[in-house]
């Protein structure tokens, strides 16, 4: 499509720049609708880090370093000694080990998943595939519930182990931790599916069958020719589940119960009963900072296989 | 492709090239633990009982109830309002934005734009969810203003991508020969896009507002701290809901969102799979 720009003349040039600002004219609605309500609050969220918090929500116009300062740190309101805001880490803790078994588990379930798809007839592939993308594009608040109707102590999990006589009474799952972890599995697999399949899908079988006729065994052959060739999907599909999962809110809220906060849920606690938006919007921007190095070292990676 | 090679083993199945053994059980059971809580969900949406664990006969009472309950009704109308604003914006944006950006070679910016619009889809949500609140609370204070626009506007951004790739997708895949037969024909730049352009882009045009569409009407993170008191949609009606006693209601109301889901889905595939 591109013409090329170096056989121009000065007055074609000239015309090409008309082109290319009327090009720019096209895209400015929606350039100024990104910049209104998308990019441009988030520098507000960055300038709120930076100041006091009002004592009913809000911010006072004052330079303080507080709202950074009590991301990581406490201090105690009698004798000023400073310490390690411990129920901070407890969250920040769970959300990146949350976020990494989620991660794994998606991919050990989607890796198998999205290979039958792969290895399924052409005209069939389709129709596998409709089957992920429509949970994928279910409302994730349906999904959790869902789960959560399946986990729930009279849920028909644990009515059917306890009717196979496995468990005597009801696993207390939902509310826990484990409640969380199951959501975010469910509600991000597809999410891991989709690009193993892509890759999948151009996966060269003669290369395999090389493998095997070089007396390579199965798990030989899916761990030096398959899972080498398919890298990229299994790093597109981490990095897909990994970044929703840090930055999860719905799932952890209605599966944790409140008690099992993640990141989000803590940053919300900040703009709602903690009032203390400085450190909500620090939150904010840590947790951006996060994911933009989880997106930076996912293009790199992609950079680097091209 | 690889057919299968003969049996290296004096037993058992042909020797597959494309077997793992195992792989077949594990999709096996990612299909049913995809399906088996919506299937549950489903259900017990039909369930004449109170109960949302105990199966007490069919029954279309608690769609009765939805239907009849006042705040579902106007969650309903709010959540579609939205949807439909938020879509049409969004969708007639990034129209103009893929025509802008795929009817020329590459020209100076043209990154910048791309990271603009895509940028709802990296950024968290609860992170766009609490800049919005913040500079939103600060218009509400300035103007006193506290209408449904705070909530259009925020969703129109957050679905422009969405409608964005599918469209620009489509401009893509088509070829600038018949433009250019236009344009050679004497019509003029506004005819060509009328009478040539706009309709070999309707079907991506439609695929993308089916997107924002869907994407709006499902949003809950945003929509929860934008909102302005008795501004519920559908998703956070339900959010409030699951804290509290849930009846088999919530059911009932997610079935339907669920299976309007699924129409326009099957509706975008058959829109964007015809080139195939």
């Amino acid at each position: 499509m591109a013409r090329p720009t170096s056989a121009l003349s000065a007055g074609e040039l000239t015309a090409r720049q008309t082109i290319v600002r009327r090009y720019w004219l096209l895209c400015l609605p929606a350039l100024v609708l990104l910049v209104v309500a998308a990019s441009g609050p988030l520098l507000i969220v960055l300038a709120y880090s930076f100041l006091e918090p009002a004592d009913y929500s809000g911010v006072i116009w004052n330079l303080s370093g507080e709202g950074w300062f009590k991301v990581i740190l406490n201090k105690d309101i009698f004798d000023d000694t400073v310490s390690l805001a411990d129920a901070h880490m407890t969250i920040f803790w769970r959300s990146a080990r949350l976020s990494i078994l989620t991660t794994l588990l998606t991919l050990i379930v989607g890796f198998p998943t999205a290979y039958f798809i792969a290895t399924r007839p052409k005209t069939h592939r389709q129709y596998w595939l409709f089957l992920i993308t429509i949970p994928f594009w279910t409302n994730l608040l349906i999904r959790t519930y869902a789960i959560m109707e399946v986990i729930r102590n009279e849920g028909i999990l644990n009515s059917s182990l306890m009717a196979l006589g496995v468990i005597g009474e009801p696993l207390q799952i939902l509310y826990t931790d484990t409640a969380v972890l199951i959501g975010m599995v469910y509600v991000y697999l597809p999410l891991m599916v989709l690009p193993l399949y892509a890759a999948m899908e151009r996966l060269d079988f003669r290369l395999v069958e090389a493998g095997y006729d070089l007396y390579a065994t199965r798990f030989q052959v899916l761990r030096r020719v398959i899972i080498p060739l398919v890298k990229p999907g299994i790093i597109a599909g981490s990095i897909l589940v990994f970044i929703p999962s840090l930055g999860a809110y719905v799932t952890p809220r209605v599966l944790g119960g409140g008690k099992n906060m993640m990141i989000g849920n803590l940053i919300e606690l900040q703009f709602g009963e903690g009032r203390n938006w400085p450190l909500g919007a620090a939150l904010s921007i840590g947790l951006l900072v996060a994911v933009m190095a989880a997106l930076v070292f996912y293009v790199r990676n992609e950079q680097a296989e091209r | 492709m690889a057919e299968p090679t003969p049996s290296r083993r004096k037993t058992g199945r042909p020797f597959s090239v494309r077997h793992i053994p195992g792989f077949t059980a594990i999709a096996a059971a990612c299909f049913v633990m995809l399906y088996a809580p919506i299937v549950t969900l489903v259900t017990y949406s039909f369930n004449g009982g109170e109960s949302i664990a105990l199966w007490e006969g069919f029954s279309l009472r608690w769609y009765v109830s939805a239907w009849a309950n006042d705040a579902v009704q106007e969650a309903t109308v709010r959540s579609l309002v939205v949807a439909v604003l938020a879509s049409g914006i969004a969708t007639t944006l990034a129209t103009m934005a893929a025509l802008g950006t795929t009817r020329t070679g590459p020209f100076p910016g043209r990154m910048v734009i791309y990271a603009l619009i895509n940028q709802p889809l990296m950024v968290p949500e609860i992170v766009t969810a609490v800049a919005l609140l913040i500079f939103f609370a600060m218009i509400k204070i300035a103007t006193g203003y506290t209408g449904l626009a705070y909530l259009v506007v925020a969703h129109a951004a957050f679905c422009v991508p969405f409608a964005y790739l599918p469209i620009r997708a489509r401009l893509e895949g088509m070829d600038l020969s018949y433009e250019t037969a236009a344009a050679d024909l004497y019509a003029t730049p506004w005819q060509t896009f009328r009478y040539v352009t706009l309709p070999l882009m309707t079907p991506g045009i439609a695929a993308g507002a089916m997107l924002a569409f869907v994407i709006s009407l499902d949003d809950v993170v945003i929509t929860e701290f934008v909102k302005s008191a008795g501004q519920d949609t559908l998703p956070t009606y339900m959010l409030g809901q699951l804290r509290r006693m849930v009846t088999p209601e919530v059911n009932a109301i997610s079935t339907a969102l669920l299976g309007l889901t699924v129409l326009l889905l099957t509706a975008f595939f058959a829109l964007t799979r015809k080139r195939g």
